[in-house]
């Protein structure tokens, strides 16, 4: 009885929303619909062409993913969007392939670690690459923190936007000088063999790679925020410093943590990327902080939930894009999805900064 | 005219002053003596991406112009010539950059002890540069750029008039246009059997203009086009466009465009889609014939093919073969596909220098251009050529590369003048 009564009443709400609801809404959601449908259709016509392109697009977003997350996790505490973040992901990537090369500053501290080594050479090659590439890119975030953004904290918002987007350039710059502007190839670690039986859908060994490492940074970051003293003190942080000081939490402490946080998931996203498609460049910090901004405002910058959906969504929109769209329009798809989102949800899908706050609920 | 190399060459030994240099070409012949002397100067400048990934190969067309002005002992004829380098890179940008050229253009069009100018390298570039140096009355000479509508009609609607606001031509290339090379991949496939192909190109003036020319000519032939795409040169990899073209089942993959837009990643998620270079044929431009393709791609390089609107240096003609000589024994460098290139690019620039001042007893800018224009049955290290009326030359054979065990090696020569001829 009461379930009935329940139902009744959620239907009833739902009517009532769409009775409210403008006509734009309408609108979009119809054509969401359409769009969803005309998908299905064609995952039912080639089911295995479907489920490759979803894989694709699931493993290309959950890069993405990685580096949305530092992106929304420093703004959830700070309000500050870390511009360097991007391009201390490239960073990262080029301390995992020095790590590999094992040369440092003309140093041949052991032979490279390539494709033809053995495999348990190559998976603690790695590891050792992840670690480090992790600590020095945390160490660079807290860096850069201390020096460029805590000096400006109370200072008008435009000017830490600015020091931001210098960072973002020096860093660049470092890498340019680091590596040159070629694009520089990584070693062949990771097996590109097909880890599925036959091969009507493709799931490479190097997928599993990144799934393998993304899930546990991910349920580690998620435990830590929700289950450890200092990400209740971030938490704290994230809704209001002043009182959070009150109660005697380390404010600057946290902030650094938060950054610590940010760097090693550039860190260890940087590495990834590199192992995975096998060529980096300097620049390639700016067009993939590009793509993973845009993911944490789609999902809701400061939602670390978000984040993740939103790192998958335009992995996944841009491999549909690609294989039943066109090339030449996948760019305008994303960002015509992520337009698109803001006009009707302008916090995002899962909504601002509540990730920080406890979990993925809507307080916008 | 081979005597005008062999006084290059004696000049080098600091004999020069002995002989006569016997003018060349299109009437414009006179008598110069040779040897330093007080007389009147004249200063070309050559313009190339001096950073990013064609840096080993720019370099070395550098140092191709110095050794033929080196070889004259510095002058053209009576005119002592200097020479200055320019780069149209910026570190930013890793590659050419659209400001910078135009920057250089404006800059040298200023200057009126400037009366050539040898380049640029990329054809985007070019296409920056000529309206620039034209209202200038500069006259060019590139090495490089092959991009069709730079001179003739087929590529962009308004081309090639819009690059000559003044409506006199003053630029002319030493290399084969796209027309031609385009020709050539397509020839390769009908040759190799390939019946299908998906074309692919870079969204830049040159890539999609070769790869236009390349589709004509393929239609021509009756192959199959199954699909074409542009893709961006800084996405992060191409799995799902190559999932989507194995699905096509073609027999080859023709891509226009140049290694900066990462030719490299595109080879290895193509090879990663299940598509070995055996099974699908990769077709690319000169645009990716850089070594640094090799160190970029690693194994899924191999097999490829590479089209060069020329010929290798062990192609060339008994001149080509004594600046190979030549260059390797002052220069420590490997010769790239384009250094043989700058060093004729210079050869003519220097004798239009030297005819324009028999001819007009000055050195100006008008005259050069009209010299330019006026080579006619050259004889250099690329083989007998002339220009044509649009600046092009009128050589047609074009060499095929292939990656053999992790090196370009030459897989064949094409002569396609019987099917550019059938298109148009």
């Amino acid at each position: 009885m009461t379930t009935g009564e329940a139902t009744k009443n959620r239907s009833g709400a739902l009517l009532e929303g769409i009775r409210s609801s403008s006509w734009q809404s309408r609108a979009a959601v119809a054509v969401v619909a359409v769009l969803i449908v005309l998908l299905l259709v064609q995952g039912v016509r080639d089911p295995g062409q479907f489920t490759s392109q979803l894989l694709i697009g699931l493993t290309n977003g959950a890069i993405i993913a990685l580096i949305a997350l530092g992106y929304t996790l420093v703004y959830g505490i700070v309000e500050l969007i870390n511009f360097a973040h991007g391009d201390n992901f490239m960073i990262g990537s080029f301390v995992g392939l020095t790590v590999l090369s094992g040369t440092l500053f003309g140093l041949g501290l052991f032979s490279p670690i390539s494709g033809d080594s053995g495999a348990a050479l190559k998976i603690a090659g790695v590891l050792i690459a992840l670690v480090v590439a992790m600590a020095a890119c945390g160490a660079i975030n807290v860096g850069i923190e201390r020096i460029a953004y805590k000096p400006l904290r109370n200072s008008p918002r435009l000017a830490v936007l600015i020091t931001a987007i210098g960072m973002s350039f020096i860093l660049q710059n470092l890498g340019l000088v680091w590596k040159g502007p070629a694009q520089v190839p990584f070693p062949d670690l990771i097996s590109s063999a097909n880890a599925l039986p036959g091969d009507t859908i493709v799931f490479r060994w190097k997928d599993v790679f990144v799934i393998a490492v993304t899930v546990p940074l991910l349920l580690g970051l998620s435990y830590f925020i929700k289950n450890t003293k200092q990400g209740k003190a971030m938490r704290a942080v994230a809704q209001d410093k002043e009182a959070a000081a009150m109660v005697g939490i380390n404010v600057n402490r946290t902030i650094s943590i938060t950054f610590l946080l940010g760097g090693i998931l550039a860190g260890a996203s940087g590495v990834m990327y590199g192992l995975f498609n096998g060529i980096t460049v300097f620049n390639v910090g700016f067009t993939q902080g590009l793509y993973a901004f845009t993911a944490a405002v789609l999902g809701g910058i400061g939602n670390l939930s978000g984040a993740v959906v939103g790192g998958l969504l335009i992995g996944v929109i841009g491999s549909m894009a690609d294989q039943y769209i066109g090339v030449r329009w996948t760019a305008i798809v994303i960002f015509a999805v992520l337009v698109l989102v803001l006009v009707f949800r302008p916090t995002g899908l899962l909504g601002d900064r509540s990730a920080t706050q406890g979990g993925g609920s809507d307080r916008a | 005219m081979k005597g005008i190399r062999k006084v290059g060459m004696l000049a080098a030994l600091g004999v020069a002053s002995a002989l006569t240099v016997a003018g060349c070409g299109g009437g414009g012949g006179g008598e110069g003596q040779g040897g330093a002397a007080e007389g009147p100067t004249a200063t070309i400048v050559s313009d190339f991406p001096l950073q990013g990934a064609n840096r080993a190969q720019t370099e070395t067309m550098v140092n191709a112009i110095r050794l033929a002005l080196e070889e004259r002992d510095g002058m053209a004829g009576e005119v002592t010539v200097e020479y200055e380098s320019l780069d149209d890179a910026t570190a930013q940008a890793g590659q050419w950059d659209e400001a910078k050229c135009a920057e250089n253009a404006q800059s040298v069009a200023q200057r009126d002890e400037v009366v050539g100018w040898i380049g640029p390298f990329n054809s985007g570039c070019a296409a920056v540069e000529i309206p620039i140096l034209n209202e200038a009355g500069l006259g060019m000479i590139s090495p490089a750029n092959t991009a069709i509508g730079l001179t003739k009609p087929g590529g962009e609607p308004g081309e090639p008039e819009r690059y000559y606001p003044t409506g006199e031509r003053n630029y002319t290339r030493v290399i084969i246009a796209d027309d031609k090379q385009g020709a050539a991949g397509a020839t390769l496939m009908d040759e190799e059997g390939f019946e299908s192909v998906y074309i692919l190109d870079d969204r830049e003036t040159y890539g999609q203009g070769l790869a236009d020319q390349f589709e004509r000519t393929a239609e021509e032939l009756g192959i199959e086009v199954l699909g074409r795409d542009g893709i961006d040169g800084s996405a992060s990899n191409y799995r799902s466009l190559m999932e989507r073209i194995a699905q096509e089942q073609p027999d080859a993959i023709y891509f226009g465009g140049i290694i900066e837009n990462n030719a490299g990643q595109l080879l290895k998620d193509k090879v990663g889609a299940g598509m070995s270079n055996d099974d699908v044929a990769f077709i690319g431009p000169d645009g990716i014939f850089v070594d640094e393709l090799l160190n970029q791609a690693g194994d899924a390089a191999e097999g490829i093919y590479v089209t060069f609107g020329g010929l290798p240096e062990e192609e060339l003609s008994d001149e080509g073969q004594e600046f190979v000589e030549n260059f390797e024994a002052q220069y420590n460098e490997d010769i790239q596909p384009y250094t043989a290139y700058a060093y004729e690019a210079a050869n003519v620039m220097l004798d239009a220098i030297e005819r324009a001042y028999e001819a007009d007893g000055d050195v100006t800018r008008e005259g050069v251009l009209r010299e330019i224009f006026a080579t006619e049955d050259y004889e250099g290290v690329l083989g007998e050529w002339s220009f044509d009326e649009d600046g092009d030359t009128t050589l047609t054979e074009l060499s095929i590369q292939r990656v053999e065990d992790g090196q370009f090696t030459l897989d064949r020569t094409l002569d396609v003048s019987d099917t550019v001829a059938s298109v148009e």
